[in-house]
């Protein structure tokens, strides 16, 4: 506030932030978003839940296949606070299931599933989605053909089509690729090609709005080709709708993933995932309650941090609110 | 207006046969065999017989033709017969004929029907046994989500940011990430097993004559309800509250505000009117999600409905009736797309479509 030149009449009417220091936009957003108690909270989950299972396994070692009939339908440790006749043991503290094999194992096994089959999933939705929206928004050419395509796919019935085309799919990738590695290549690309509508159109309209403002008038004029304009200029300008719209995908793909495994359409039977682990444990719920609680919490924490990540981000992305 | 909606009607037509032919492409890729199922013993040129007389012979554009002129000609035919004859909404209009089977047998080797391979009888005729569940479960749900929603969506609104906007806020992420294969089972933990108030099993046959069966209905249909009434209720409920808070802020409000009208008309009158419109249709474009029942809700709780038919004819390879069943899923996308549409240019007379 202090001005060095005071014979300039009238200083308090200039602006007080002209002499703070530039600040990058990310420093903007990751101030409004470090207000977010729910995205942050959010945000820290997702980032531990990635962690602990890519890494898991370091820690707790045993083999999340391994059937040791013996020591099956064990109860997780907590169960003897209410019930000290229940079978436990510290060797398996969140249980066995029906053919012994370890749960906590499993968790982390079927949650590096869901997470990978989530994230390329939303990367290819991502990848798909801008480029038509970029196409159909950049070429004037492609924008009626494109957008009435985009039409027509949401005018799909989408999980009975999805269905449908998992149960056609499957053998032909298992051959080509193994059992998981082709279940994984199928599920990400039919999550990813029912899935690119939104974020096709919410570029498509950025796009269309960005390509008429002066600083794109410039570049042309500056003798920049097409390529280097959406490239340099555009891209980095539909960033901000565009993670918004990921966080979404990434929640969406991995309840679907968990919803196909769910109906027995996903992975090989004996390849866990938190939608497989559910499913298992449905038949036997009234003895073993927990082994349904103990995906279904995972796949619920896991979606609910994404959704409050999104919504932090949009606010904290979107510079109307920001500051505020 | 009426130019639009007769533009919109033509344009649906392409787009329907596409669809049309996305499915039945698709179906035709299955490596999934229906003879599958029958037993080894059986010599393979009965085999081929058994095939050519589910239709599998033919080259691939006469079955595409066949399956048009059976869904575009011969079922509708059927419906309007049914519609005229025995359901009780148009029971009233003279009996129409239109459909005449040939032959003595109702499903004789003429007959243009679409067939189911599981049970050999009409796929139509399936699907209306099934459709009444899967109405009165998924249909009820969608009442009852909105029901909540609304008043949710205006409350949270007129008090943004309080306590209740900040639980509604939770309760409506919940809503969207909690998946119904979680919560049906969930709800069946507490209720039906360790509280043992709630049947978990949808029994079908019930039929409602007097109070007590009423209150069997009621109990047996309270936990899917539920189950989709919470993801109903997370969507609109955020609709809701959005139309509010862009209504709230207008000039409209203040003037009437101004003028002296009591808090209770301002809100529930004037900015409720206006914050409808776009409720409204979203509220249309989620109907035909109804038609197609809720897939894993039903398979949770047993409600044989159409989701479920849909599921046990995809695993067992009964290729005409997943045609049909996806086809009609997708006519009702198409025509619920055009009346919300219709609904957004008739409730706002800023729209204009022409």
């Amino acid at each position: 506030m202090t001005d060095p030149t005071p014979n300039i009449p009238l200083n308090a009417l200039q602006e007080p932030t002209i002499t703070r220091p530039a600040r990058s936009q990310w420093r903007d957003v990751w101030d409004q978003f470090k207000h977010h108690k729910g995205a942050l909270l959010g945000g820290g989950f997702l980032i531990f839940i990635t962690f602990a299972v890519i890494f898991g396994d370091l820690i707790w070692q045993l083999d999340p296949k391994k059937l040791d009939i013996r020591n099956k339908d064990v109860r997780p440790i907590y169960t003897v606070i209410w019930d000290s006749d229940a079978e436990v043991g510290w060797a398996n503290p969140l249980g066995t299931d029906n053919l012994g094999r370890d749960q906590l194992a499993q968790v982390i096994a079927g949650g590096r599933a869901s997470m990978a089959v989530g994230w390329a999933a939303m990367l290819l939705t991502m990848l798909i989605g801008t480029t038509i929206g970029v196409l159909s928004g950049f070429f004037k050419r492609l924008d009626g053909p494109l957008m009435r395509f985009t039409d027509l796919v949401l005018s799909l019935p989408i999980l009975p089509l999805l269905l449908v085309a998992v149960t056609l799919f499957r053998q032909p990738l298992r051959s080509n690729f193994g059992p998981e590695m082709g279940m994984f290549i199928l599920i990400v690309g039919v999550i990813s090609v029912t899935s690119w509508m939104q974020a096709a159109r919410i570029v498509r309209g950025d796009i269309l709005a960005l390509k008429e403002r002066e600083f794109i008038l410039a570049a042309r004029a500056a003798g920049t080709t097409s390529r280097g304009i959406i490239f340099r200029h555009l891209l980095p300008n539909v960033l901000s709708p565009l993670m918004v719209s990921a966080t979404l995908g990434l929640a969406t793909a991995i309840i679907t993933e968990s919803a196909l495994s769910f109906l027995g359409v996903g992975f090989p039977s004996d390849f866990p995932t938190w939608g497989k682990m559910l499913a298992d444990a449905v038949p036997r719920m009234q003895e073993y309650p927990e082994r349904v609680l103990l995906p279904g919490m995972m796949i619920s924490l896991t979606v609910l941090s994404v959704n409050y990540l999104g919504d932090g981000l949009r606010d904290a992305l979107d510079p109307r609110i920001r500051g505020r | 207006m009426l130019t639009f909606t007769i533009r919109r009607l033509v344009l649906s037509v392409p787009t329907l046969l596409f669809i049309a032919l996305v499915i039945f492409l698709l179906l035709q890729l299955a490596p999934g065999d229906p003879m599958a199922e029958v037993p080894l013993t059986v010599p393979p040129e009965v085999k081929q017989k058994m095939r050519e007389a589910l239709g599998l012979g033919q080259p691939i554009h006469v079955q595409f033709w066949k399956w048009m002129v059976q869904i575009f000609w011969v079922e509708p035919q059927v419906l309007i017969d049914y519609l005229t004859n025995r359901s009780a909404l148009f029971g009233w209009l003279p009996d129409t004929n239109f459909y005449v089977p040939c032959g003595s047998d109702p499903q004789g080797a003429c007959d243009l029907r679409v067939i189911s391979w599981q049970t050999r009888s009409p796929v139509m005729d399936i699907v209306i046994q099934r459709l009444p569940q899967t109405l009165w479960v998924v249909g009820m749900a969608y009442v009852v989500g909105i029901l909540i929603a609304i008043p949710i969506g205006i409350y949270s609104a007129y008090r943004q940011y309080s306590v209740f906007d900040q639980a509604g806020t939770f309760i409506t992420m919940i809503g969207f990430s909690i998946p119904p294969f979680f919560t049906g089972p969930l709800l069946i933990v507490i209720f039906s097993v360790q509280l043992g108030w709630l049947p978990f099993i949808y029994d079908t046959s019930h039929r409602v004559e007097d109070w007590d069966s009423f209150v069997f209905q009621l109990r047996q249909m309270l936990m899917p309800v539920m189950v989709l009434a919470l993801q109903t209720t997370a969507q609109i409920s955020r609709f809701m509250r959005a139309a509010m808070l862009d209504n709230l802020n207008q000039d409209y409000v203040r003037t009437a505000r101004a003028k002296g009208l009591s808090e209770a008309i301002v809100v529930m009158i004037h900015v409720l009117r206006n914050s409808m419109i776009p409720v409204v249709t979203v509220i249309a474009l989620g109907l035909p999600a109804i038609f197609g029942g809720a897939i894993i809700t039903e398979v949770v709780f047993s409600v044989n409905g159409i989701g479920q038919l849909l599921i046990t004819a995809l695993f067992a390879n009964d290729l005409p009736m997943v045609q049909t069943l996806t086809f009609m899923f997708a006519v009702l996308i198409v025509l619920f797309n055009l009346i919300a549409d219709i609904l957004y240019g008739l409730l706002d007379p800023r729209i204009r479509y022409d």
